[in-house]
């Protein structure tokens, strides 16, 4: 059996837990996490030692608006190895103002699955 | 000069004045005024595009611009009244407040202020940085918003100074956008931000933090070429033959902030030298009567629901001031910070009502309890796993446990 520390990173907490697992056969098995104040913990523990995701943060150009840049983010949760693929669509990727919260920019960048969405409104420029 | 008059002016449009200004109007007060200096709401904010706000308030994990775009979606449905682009220049003691915009100096009669201008970041020369000056040094902060905000990237190869959380945040930001941070340097002995930035900000990205180490010098004429690093012993003194020389182009500064309170000593407040903020009761009016502080101008916080829900209360007392309700007790029960506790917020209360002590500690340790006493007599007592600095304490306290109280003391035991 093996032990792990990990800082859960669900909330501003970020208590300090110890996950126990097997990882023979059948892939990881977690057998038991502790030192979580909240059920959201083991949730997490274990998915990150299974296949760890992220939400991943940037913002992406805008014509026209009253910033140049839009900040957005994915609407969830991707995996942590493909951060920065995500982040390649990103970079690649323009639109036009007026942008609204919530407004699909990418649609399932690096075939994630997830969608990159905007995080602020922006108007368009008056000049 | 024009005059005017408004019943409650809130100043800033953060996330404390919003809440404020939307608390006053709900209320019942028809007459709110709100006077930001930038040209859009939301205040820091728009440049904090990371995520992990509201989930105390909203049980959500927002972005900044998103958990503020709810209270200026608020505030707009209210039709509460904003003047955008517009600057404070003085505050006077009698509540007269001047204001500059592009087009005109304006005089307002305020009922009730409340200030809520929040905080900026400490700098190199606040912390007296050894060696030259070239360019490529930046506050964390600063260079958040020449990259989140106006799209310019500061650098390619990145040294942190400071553990602060704008600073890991900003360590991940630019590792995203391309640049190699190198590494993250605290000079204390633990990481003044929370466990959760180190794991999602630096773990995640292998950028190594270290501890007791500090910038011992800058190096480089035009622009940054590279910093030497020490350990540093318990007297803040580098260690001799820890010296390190490590090569780089750019040093982002997160070590502290300091709440911006010049329009409140203009107006003859008194400022705690513990909190760098006004001394408030537990309405929190300060010294002068009408006059209220809350967020990050009375006290740095590390949550912003926590900024909200504090400015909420402040709204609805400023109301309440109007009406009459709340005024300035014949005496005041004191409150003193003691063993392990670095502050208390409010520093005075009357008595006369339920409130909230926030606090934080000196230096972190496990497994303890906060107590608050009157003489030897317990008034509230909170047992907590983990306690750190950089984690504000909240203890909710009745009024009927302070009945006949003379002075509080609180105490890590």
């Amino acid at each position: 059996m093996s032990k792990k520390e990990m800082t859960c990173i669900v909330c501003p907490n970020g208590c300090q837990l110890e996950a126990s697992f097997e990882n023979s056969g059948p892939g990881l098995q977690v057998t038991e996490i502790t030192g979580h104040l909240c059920e959201k913990g083991p949730v997490w523990a274990e998915q990150e030692l299974t296949h760890p995701v992220r939400t991943v943060i940037s913002s992406v150009q805008v014509d026209g608006g009253d910033l140049p840049l839009v900040s957005v983010r994915t609407d969830a949760p991707v995996p942590r190895n493909m951060i920065f693929d995500v982040m390649k669509a990103i970079k690649a990727a323009k639109t036009t103002a007026p942008v609204a919260i919530g407004q699909v920019l990418i649609r399932q960048p690096a075939g994630t699955g997830c969608n990159i969405i905007a995080t602020k409104n922006i108007s368009t420029r008056i000049s | 000069m024009n005059t005017i008059k408004h019943d409650v002016v809130v100043i800033g449009g953060g996330p404390a004045g919003l809440a404020a200004a939307i608390a006053a109007r709900k209320n019942g007060c028809k007459d709110v005024l709100l006077v930001e200096r930038d040209k859009r709401l939301g205040g820091i904010l728009n440049q904090c595009i990371h995520d992990g706000f509201g989930l105390h308030k909203f049980n959500e994990a927002l972005t900044g611009p998103e958990y503020v775009q709810r209270f200026i979606d608020e505030f707009n449905s209210l039709g509460i009244d904003s003047m955008l682009s517009t600057i404070v220049l003085s505050v006077d003691g009698k509540r007269n407040l001047y204001v500059s915009s592009r087009k005109s100096l304006t005089r307002i009669e305020a009922g009730a202020v409340i200030l809520s201008m929040g905080c900026r970041e400490r700098t190199a020369g606040a912390i007296s940085l050894p060696g030259t000056r070239p360019a490529g040094i930046y506050t964390a902060g600063a260079a958040q918003n020449f990259i989140n905000l106006q799209n310019i990237m500061v650098g390619k190869k990145v040294v942190i100074l400071g553990s602060g959380d704008i600073g890991m945040i900003m360590a991940r930001r630019m590792t995203l956008e391309g640049a190699k941070v190198e590494a993250v340097f605290e000079i204390l002995p633990y990481p003044s931000g929370l466990a959760r930035n180190i794991q999602q900000c630096l773990h995640d990205y292998d950028i190594p933090l270290y501890l007791s180490t500090s910038v011992i010098e800058i190096h480089g004429k035009e622009r940054v070429t590279g910093v030497t690093v020490a350990g540093i012993d318990k007297n803040f003194k580098p260690i001799s033959g820890t010296e390190r020389y490590v090569p780089c182009d750019t040093i982002l500064l997160s070590v502290g902030l300091i709440p911006e309170n010049e329009l409140t000593r203009g107006a003859g407040i008194a400022i705690e030298s513990r909190t760098s903020g006004a001394g408030v009761d537990d309405a929190f009016m300060t010294g002068v009567p009408g006059i209220f502080s809350c967020g990050n101008v009375l006290h740095v916080h590390d949550l912003v629901d926590h900024v909200s829900d504090e400015a909420s209360l402040v709204g609805e007392y400023a109301v309440r001031y109007l009406d009459g309700e709340i005024k300035t007790p014949e005496s005041y029960i004191r409150i003193e910070p003691r063993q392990g506790v670095r502050y208390v917020l409010p520093q005075k209360v009357s008595g006369m009502r339920d409130f909230t002590l926030s606090l934080r500690v000196t230096t972190p340790s496990r497994d303890r309890a906060v107590w608050v006493k009157d003489g030897d007599r317990k008034v509230a007592r909170k047992k907590l796993i983990r306690l750190h600095p950089a984690e504000m304490i909240r203890i909710n306290i009745k009024k009927e446990k302070l009945q006949g109280a003379k002075m509080l003391e609180v105490s890590v035991e």
